[in-house]
């Protein structure tokens, strides 16, 4: 069994079987309780911020005792709905989102394994690069599914409670709505290619470990020291290569005009913890024996 | 199964376990790999970026500070990085609280007043924006986490947008509109260059130090330094685009050695015209909007007082001429010396530093932060920063300057 890799593929797979085969584990991951309560928790982050702020201000009063403290962009949200969506996605980027990726991701290949049906999945022809390649895809584009989520219920919720229109950049200028939906879809890619760092690191993970538990609170516990080592500003000459500190550059889009210095350092951050954790799932997944 | 492994002699199986693992190991020479490359290109990509100094005609310093005086730029914007390090002792919270509590002048508290906002630029590094089309249109932002600082002139009005609070100030520079540059500490390399050629007299040197590449842009480096010794001043070095005479970076770096006291540059610089909707600033929906008069006082003046008071006229003063631009501070304000050397003195009637015991726990913090020194004027109490030193005597007189400790107690001795 240790060397079903090394058996040679007789028959050439096409890329449709590839697809099927990412579409397979899509609907396995999205139709989970586990996912879909996950997903539910974050689109319920947006109505909670926006019915708080709406009571907050039913008196008139600013936000946030208007001293500028909670989640970016909070005190604009009474003006414009528009932006309890990037107020939804500052508050849920540091933790909520990348716990739910870290949950699918740990669970990806460990959760297999554990369940017994990881031996299977391998009988088919797929290999195993294929199969890590189609993990990860679908992490991928459950960031991509998270991040729409929270940004779609605030921005229903937003429009529900709160007046829409022409908004203030925080640069003090003025751009149309249009344009302001436009840049809250770039936000929307840019938080979802921020958690692409994770998915890797959640994924290689996920392949040292027979048990998706562990797999799962490893994934959340980095997270989690990483968040407080970036706080710590002693470690500052370390901390440019945390993946989450350049997190919140997704709200440089919304400068006019926008300061790309930030955005391209975090992608290539990401970047570069896709392609030393994704090798690194990949050299270990493809040398381990599977025994479940 | 590799052809050997049939072979059941134990030799062949330690083989196959080794060839094995050698090939498992092998695999991890990828991610290595990766952060190997990484690395290099960490390192390797800005050294490579920053070789090959642009070759400029010759020139003069004094052609050079004639290109400065002469330069009209006045269609510019820029992302400008500011990192300025006076060695202030780090009061963190405490600091803040303090300095937004004396310069927002307690209870008039809008967060977008100028005053508190700009004097975080005296530590740490910040990143700002700027833009300007002529005399009457200029912008300043200061870049922050998820939020931004905005100081927009537009003709008559000043605004300034504080988009973490959502709050406006706003003011006219109708009046005079030399007062509303005023208001402004020095953010750009233009102001900070401008400063420190004022200062350039008999007891300076200035001399072309070869050209420079800044923002992706030819420049020659101007070195001023100061001829005295007892400065704290090392050397500025301004560099200057080849092109249009537009300060590009102001470097300031301390006599004691070490990274540069302050360090102003442009990281991105364009001489095309800014977009006008750049200037146009209208408050937003809900914003919450001070107005000058309703703060209750000119602030244009109370600036720089509320600073002195708040122990941090470094901050307006980082350029060498510490000693000469006090003119509007405490009464009673007297130089000693000139140049470089020059040193402010005023007696604030008092008695000096209340020391541990008078004034409790308060006294015996202040201690901590100074040195005790004695000399033929008595004694008296050294605050040191990086650049600035100011010593405080035991009969209430202060002396302060861009000089040593030496030089101070010297110039407290011969003022005795």
């Amino acid at each position: 069994m240790s060397r079903a890799e090394a058996a040679p593929t007789v028959r050439p797979v096409s890329p449709w079987w590839t697809l099927g085969l990412l579409r397979n584990e899509l609907t396995t991951t999205f139709r989970r309780w586990r996912t879909l309560a996950l997903l539910a928790v974050l689109a319920g982050v947006p109505i909670l911020v926006g019915i708080a702020v709406r009571i907050e201000t039913g008196d008139g009063s600013p936000p946030g005792g208007g001293g500028g403290e909670g989640p970016a962009f909070i005190a604009q949200i009474t003006n414009n709905g528009l932006f309890l969506v990037f107020t939804a996605l500052a508050a849920t980027l540091p933790f909520f989102l990348p716990m739910a990726v870290g949950v699918v991701a740990g669970d990806a290949i460990a959760g297999e394994a554990g369940a017994g049906t990881l031996r299977y999945l391998l009988v088919a022809p797929a290999g195993r690069t294929r199969l890590l390649l189609t993990k990860y895809a679908t992490v991928v584009l459950f960031c991509l599914a998270a991040t729409l989520v929270v940004a779609v219920s605030a921005l229903a919720v937003g429009a529900l409670l709160f007046p829409l229109g022409d908004l203030t950049t925080i640069s003090g200028t003025r751009i149309g709505f249009a344009e302001g939906l436009g840049r809250a879809l770039l936000i929307a890619l840019a938080v979802a290619a921020s958690l692409t760092g994770v998915a890797a690191l959640g994924l290689f993970v996920s392949t040292l470990t027979n048990s998706g538990i562990a797999a799962m609170a490893t994934t959340v516990g980095l997270l989690i020291t990483v968040q407080i080592l970036d706080q710590i500003p002693q470690l500052h000459a370390l901390q440019p290569y945390l993946f989450s500190h350049y997190w919140l550059s997704f709200a440089d889009l919304m400068r006019e005009p926008v300061y790309w210095d930030e955005l391209r350092k975090n992608l290539g951050l990401q970047a570069l913890y896709a392609a030393v954790f994704g090798t690194a799932a990949w050299a270990r997944f493809t040398t381990k024996d599977i025994t479940a | 199964m590799a052809p050997y492994a049939s072979d059941d002699s134990t030799t062949g199986g330690e083989v196959d376990e080794q060839h094995s693992r050698r090939r498992k190991a092998a695999r991890y020479v990828v991610p290595v790999t990766v952060v190997g490359v990484a690395a290099a290109t960490i390192g390797l990509v800005p050294a490579l970026a920053d070789s090959g100094d642009p070759d400029l005609p010759k020139i003069t310093a004094q052609q050079l500070i004639q290109k400065i005086a002469e330069s009209d730029v006045e269609q510019l914007s820029g992302t400008v990085k500011v990192s300025t390090d006076l060695g202030l002792p780090n009061l963190g919270g405490l600091e803040s609280g303090l300095m937004s509590g004396a310069a927002g002048g307690g209870e008039s508290g809008s967060s977008a007043d100028p005053t508190a906002k700009l004097t975080e630029l005296a530590t740490g590094t910040h990143t700002l924006r700027v833009a300007a089309d002529g005399p009457d249109r200029q912008k300043l932002s200061l870049l922050e986490n998820a939020a931004e600082y905005s100081l927009i002139h537009n003709g008559k009005d000043v605004w300034a947008y504080d988009s973490k609070s959502n709050e406006v100030y706003h003011g006219t520079a109708s009046d005079s509109p030399e007062r509303g540059k005023d208001r402004q500490p020095p953010a750009t390399p233009k102001d900070f260059a401008e400063e420190a050629l004022k200062a350039v007299d008999d007891t300076t040197s200035v001399t072309v130090d070869g050209t420079a590449q800044v923002a992706g842009r030819d420049a020659y480096k101007l070195l001023v330094e100061p001829r005295q010794s007892g400065s704290t001043v090392g050397a500025i070095t301004v560099a200057v685009d080849a092109e249009t005479g537009t300060p590009l970076k102001f470097t300031l770096t301390p006599a004691s050695g070490g990274a540069a006291v302050v360090d102003v540059g442009f990281t991105q610089v364009s001489f095309a015209r800014p977009a006008a909707s750049t200037f146009d600033f209208t408050p937003p929906k809900g914003a919450k909007v001070t107005e000058e008069k309703d703060a209750g006082k000119d602030f244009g003046k109370d600036f720089g007082k509320d600073f002195d008071k708040a122990g941090k006229g470094e901050a307006r003063r980082h350029a060498p001429e510490a000693g000469k631009d006090l003119g509007e501070g405490p009464d009673g304000m007297k130089t000693i010396g000139e140049g470089w050397n020059a040193i402010a003195t005023f007696d604030t009637g008092g008695e000096g530093v209340p020391s541990g015991e008078a004034a409790g726990q308060f006294g015996g913090f202040l201690d901590s932060l100074g040195d005790k020194v004695t000399g033929k004027f008595g004694s008296g109490t050294v605050f040191s920063t990086r650049l600035i030193n100011a010593l405080v005597t035991d009969d209430g007189k202060v002396y302060v300057g861009a000089v040593t400790k030496d030089a101070l107690v010297k110039a407290a001795d011969a003022g005795k």
